[in-house]
């Protein structure tokens, strides 16, 4: 009944029409700031129905968003600009609803959802990939006695800002800004020393979801903990970083004496793993279960380039224009059935399949494009370095997305390590005989 | 239908999502898409048959069975068909039938794959059914309902479902003197006919006049079944010769060629599933061996090369599975898009099975090679249903006409 909704009877997607229709009447969009719209609209418990009472939502089911946004959507409100901020609503709203406090709830899910506070997320480092457990950014509390709990000037070690020995010692750089980051933060905070990398949106983001090693004496997924790490800290450094494809879609981020107030730490010390498997989780679901009409993917503009340019098609390439298109559609309908599998409260494994297939499809379909576009193969759009704001696969050439695609086999898991998921996690095989996890975490060899 | 649900053994678990999910969809699911998880009735049928085919099919007997005279099991067809009531699936309760569709349909072809079960399930239960049902044949359906006919469409298994006018190799002979008004005779052979062995009643696509469907008494002094040394002695195949047998017409013209062309369709769609329970089975065996399996002091399951090995095969079959649902939900519906559909399915699981047996054979080692390991009966089995009803190839080349996807040369 969740008679805390404040929704007339029993929930139902007439229910929650009514109670947008009663909002609208309220707020128009027209009249009002976006902002201070998209502000009423979460204190309304519109913004994501899933989210608890009082933080934007209802409590309801996920399923039934789709009727507020179609409602919204139709009165022609604004949006949060979801593209924007995808990890902030795929990754970060779900581990603070998951694992944050009261306090922190109450704090970040409003500017969250309403894009005032962009997030970005800090886990991968140039010594950490695959096996992130094994991150190396070092992260010292520093309960306001001082120099005692601090690393600086522990052995006064030199290290560049790049380094990866993973210690965290301080550079002697380093501890000027340290000292300088004495009085923020408040009594009980961290310190943390450490390279990131492959971060999206760092340079516009005000918050990192970070994971750092907080006990290097313990092996390796017992020393982590998890923090929102405030990126407008003087110990923050983004740059820009180049693919491929010769933009920079991505960051790295050094954390050299970077300052976080307990009270920013998500979940408790020690559990950052636990937290962080949260977090991936959420990042797996949201790059496979996307639903999409019949060529509504990669095979769209290979399709239609198919059906326009009769002259490049080939008996070789034909054969392979209908086995890509075939594979398509069915990831398509397995997609759907994950969907549906999701909507109806069992969620399958198979969405660790749908990013495997994902990928593969992306790069095949692409390189087919590549090669159907012959000579056009030969040129490619603009080498310039940029920085864009969001990434599409559209509206560009295929030697862009044949480029792009190389790195959906890597990012968010690489295809390697989804078929160890699969092959443990669902058919129950064996792990291999592992070196690395009974073993304080200092001794390992890296 | 009776639905025993004693059936939770950790082993059952273990066989794949199928077989324990429930179905809480909503009834409308979006993006124009059907429902394509199995129903609680669904998984309730599967219960009952995997219960049946475990107790009276277990593949010692099934390999026993290829080296005797009697390939067809038919005291296990005839409690599957007329017991269980998987012979009335697709025919209206009226005719006393269940009243079910291709999804439930569906559901028993993935567990005949899985058990690889000597019965002419497809043959019967649904390529002569859905023939007889498009021709609106009542006597032969009431009969097929209850499981005294078993009855067998006379086209080559290697047939494809193109839909391009009558597949006939028999021809309408001359009535001779004495024969009643209505009944035809036909003369000519059909080579490699499927389920065919165990039939009673043989639907015969027959040129001349009328060209159309024709119902022959198999008992027919006329009629001459010779088994074939088949790839897959668990559906054993013959080749049919008619020699001016009587003949009863049941449907000509464009509505024969309606007929036969749904049911081959049909077919295709039920042996997708079929292929579906198959791989789903084979992955299962290995998954279980490579658990036990030891080498170097270690399961050999624990090795990466072999885990992503079946990590690919789990994914195939995953994708296979959302094909093959999409297929039967498509027939039972009757829906526009059921070509597409059928042509995805088949081609998905028909290289998905393929696949999970070679992988079956190859990850069990030398005990995977020997005539008393069941893979190889999977081995065939996938093999054959991947060359009958149209080949992956075939069907993803059909595509270039139904997704609008022409050749060189074409517009």
């Amino acid at each position: 009944m969740l008679t805390d909704t404040g929704l007339p009877g029993p929930v139902s997607a007439e229910g929650l029409r009514q109670r947008v229709g009663e909002f609208l009447a309220g707020h128009d969009p027209a009249a009002m700031p976006r902002l201070e719209f998209l502000r009423a609209r979460f204190d309304g418990g519109l913004a994501a129905v899933h989210y608890p009472p009082g933080l934007g939502g209802l409590g309801l089911p996920r399923a039934l968003q789709g009727v507020v946004d179609a409602e919204f959507a139709a009165a022609g409100a604004p949006t949060n600009s979801p593209e924007r901020i995808g990890i902030g609503l795929g990754m970060a709203a779900p581990t603070i609803l998951a694992f944050g406090s009261d306090e922190q709830k109450a704090r970040w899910l409003r500017p969250l959802w309403t894009g005032e506070e962009v997030w970005c997320q800090l886990f991968s480092e140039p010594g950490a990939g695959s096996d992130l457990a094994g991150l190396a950014t070092r992260a010292v509390r520093d309960g306001g006695d001082g120099a005692s709990q601090s690393p600086a000037g522990q052995d006064g070690a030199s290290q560049s800002p790049a380094g990866q020995d993973g210690t965290g010692q301080a550079t002697a750089a380093r501890g000027g800004a340290e000292q300088a980051g004495a009085a923020r933060g408040g009594a009980d905070r961290w310190v943390v020393n450490g390279q990131k990398v492959w971060t999206s949106m760092a340079h516009e983001a005000r918050w990192g979801l970070l994971v750092a090693r907080t006990d290097p004496d313990v092996p390796k997924h017992a020393g982590l903990t998890y923090f929102a790490c405030d990126m407008t800290d003087p110990g923050v450094e983004v740059r820009p970083l180049r693919q491929l494809t010769g933009e920079a879609e991505f960051n790295e981020v050094f954390l050299t004496g970077a300052v976080i107030p307990d009270r920013d730490r998500i979940g408790a010390v020690g559990e950052g793993w636990r937290v962080a498997q949260g977090t991936l989780m959420n990042e797996r679901v949201s790059i496979g279960g996307t639903a999409v009409p019949r060529e509504g993917g990669m095979i769209g503009p290979a399709a239609a380039t198919w059906r326009e340019h009769a002259e490049l098609r080939t008996p070789g390439l034909h054969d392979r224009m209908l086995r890509l298109w075939a594979d398509a559609e069915v990831a398509r309908l397995a997609s759907e059935r994950l969907r549906q599998q999701l909507a109806a409260g069992h969620p399958g494994p198979e969405g660790s399949a749908a990013k495997l297939v994902f990928a593969r499809l992306n790069q095949e379909i692409t390189s087919f494009e590549v090669e159907l576009a012959g000579a056009g193969g030969l040129r490619y759009e603009d080498w310039t370095m940029r920085r864009p704001g969001s990434v599409s696969f559209y509206g560009r050439d295929a030697g862009y997305r044949y480029l792009r695609a190389r790195g959906n086999s890597i990012e968010g898991g690489t295809s390697e390590i989804l078929r160890n998921i699969i092959a443990e996690r669902v058919l129950g095989l064996p792990t291999e005989p592992r070196a690395d996890t009974r073993v304080p975490w200092k001794d390992l060899p890296r | 239908m009776s639905a025993p649900t004693q059936h939770t053994s950790a082993q059952d678990k273990a066989a794949g999502d199928a077989a324990v999910e429930n179905n809480q969809a909503p009834s409308t699911p979006s993006g124009g898409l059907p429902d394509l998880l199995y129903s609680e009735a669904e998984s309730e049928l599967r219960s009952a048959v995997r219960s049946l085919l475990r107790e009276r099919c277990g593949w010692p007997e099934v390999l026993a069975r290829t080296e005797t005279s009697e390939p067809y099991d038919t005291a296990l067809w005839q409690a599957l068909a007329a017991d269980l009531g998987c012979a009335g699936l697709l025919i209206p309760e009226s005719h006393g039938g269940a009243g079910a569709s291709y999804r439930e349909a569906a559901v028993v072809a993935e567990e005949a794959g899985r058990a690889v079960a000597p019965v002419p399930y497809l043959g019967s239960a649904v390529v002569a059914t859905a023939a007889a049902l498009a021709a609106g044949d009542t006597g032969l359906l009431t009969g097929l309902a209850a499981g005294t006919v078993t009855a067998a469409l006379t086209v080559p298994f290697a047939s494809k479902p193109s839909g391009g006018g009558l597949p006939a190799t028999v021809r309408v002979a001359a009535p001779r003197p004495g024969d009643p008004a209505g009944q035809a005779r036909l003369t000519g052979t059909v080579t490699g006919v499927a389920d065919a062995l165990p039939a009673s009643v043989l639907l015969v696509p027959a040129d001349g006049v009328p060209a159309g469907l024709y119902a022959v008494d198999a008992s027919e002094s006329g009629v001459t079944r010779t088994p074939v040394v088949s790839l897959d002695a668990t559906r054993q195949l013959c080749d049919l010769a008619l020699d001016g047998v009587p003949a009863r017409p049941v449907v000509s013209g464009p509505d024969a060629e309606r007929a036969t062309a749904a049911a081959l369709t049909a077919g295709a769609a039920m042996l997708a599933a079929e292929q579906l329970g198959l791989a789903d089975r084979c992955l299962e065996m290995t998954v279980s061996y490579l658990k036990e399996r030891y080498q170097f002091a270690r399961p050999v399951g624990s090795f990466q090369a072999l885990k992503h090995r079946l990590a690919d095969l789990w994914v195939a079959i995953s994708q296979a599975r959302a094909a093959a649902r999409y297929a039967a939900a498509c027939l039972a519906t009757d829906d526009a898009d059921a070509p597409v559909a059928v042509a995805l399915a088949k081609a998905a699981c028909g290289d998905a099975a393929a696949l999970a047996a070679q992988e079956c054979v190859q990850l069990h080692g030398g005990i995977g090679f020997t005539w008393e390991h069941p893979a190889h009966l999977y081995l065939k089995r996938a093999k054959s249903t991947s060359i009958a009803f149209g080949t992956p190839d075939w069907h993803r080349a059909s595509l270039a006409g139904l997704a609008r996807l022409p050749g060189p040369g074409a517009r």
